[in-house]
């Protein structure tokens, strides 16, 4: 593989739905979703979230992840020049397969959440076998 | 009058060349409003440049990465950020439904708003965002002046 060299991008902000309580902009994850005969995986870059303010709601196949940012800039800093803009992650998905909620993991390291989301037994692919009549 | 003049001391045409965009990225911010006018440098990482009385922060967003294979340099009024964002190859056996999450590496210059103490320089990784912390040097700190009456 040749190495590549990283291009900056400006963050996609979320499309306004409803209004937000917690004042602030939104913004879409980048993500990788990934699928095996057994899983799903979704690994989501949200940089500045701490492990603890991800917040996961899945109902039936619907997937909402979320994650709350700390401000990071501390009281007593003015701004001199900015280049991006901060605030928390959402984003929604619509699984093409039923998922097994009592097995899913979910682990933030270093603003990456990965997210494994095990297919339920009905919803794992079969062969067909072809008969040949 | 020539437009450039290259006696000046510490005079570096990378950092006029940032000031002067970011003046630009002013002028744009006030004249359309926050929002539509940020400064894109073409360069990753994107940065946020903050003060207070005693520090410059540099903060940027670089999630994932090994803190450890970042090469953090500060020479002549710049800061250069080096590194490589790595993502581990899955098993071959997966099929990708997204895949924007980006690999690569990268190398920044930075100019500094303002004179740093390169003794001072402190760097931290947490949740994906760098802070490097750059300690400014006394003389340029702000100071109170009283007003002496007679």
């Amino acid at each position: 593989m040749t190495e590549k060299e990283l291009k900056p991008k400006a963050k996609e902000e979320v499309p306004a739905k409803g209004e937000r309580v917690r004042p602030g902009r939104v913004f879409l994850p980048a993500v990788d979703i990934f699928e095996t005969p057994e899983a799903l995986t979704l690994v989501a870059d949200m940089p500045g979230v701490p492990n603890d303010k991800v917040i996961l709601d899945i109902k039936d196949n619907h997937l909402i992840i979320s994650g709350e940012i700390i401000p990071p800039m501390a009281a007593g800093e003015t701004m001199l020049n900015q280049e991006y803009y901060t605030g928390d992650f959402q984003r929604e998905f619509h699984l093409g397969a039923i998922i097994d909620q009592a097995r899913i993991e979910a682990t933030m390291k270093d603003g990456v959440l990965r997210l494994l989301l095990p297919k339920a037994e009905k919803a794992k692919p079969r062969k067909i076998e072809v008969k040949v009549g | 009058m020539p437009i450039f003049t290259f006696r000046e001391p510490g005079w570096s045409p990378l950092q006029e060349m940032e000031r002067l965009q970011r003046r630009m990225g002013r002028l744009f911010e006030e004249t359309f409003g926050p929002g539509l006018a940020l400064w894109r440098p073409g360069v990753y990482p994107l940065v946020n440049i903050s003060e207070d009385h005693d520090y410059l922060y540099v903060r940027a967003e670089l999630p994932g990465i090994n803190p450890q294979e970042l090469e953090i340099t500060v020479h002549e009024g710049n800061l250069i950020l080096r590194g490589e964002r790595k993502i581990p190859a899955e098993e071959k056996t997966i099929n990708y439904h997204r895949r924007e999450r980006e690999s690569g590496y990268f190398r920044r210059v930075v100019g500094l708003p303002t004179p740093v103490n390169p003794d001072k320089v402190e760097a931290s990784y947490k949740d994906g965002i760098l802070t490097v912390k750059l300690g400014k040097p006394e003389e340029i700190k702000p100071r109170v002046i009283k007003v002496q009456s007679s």
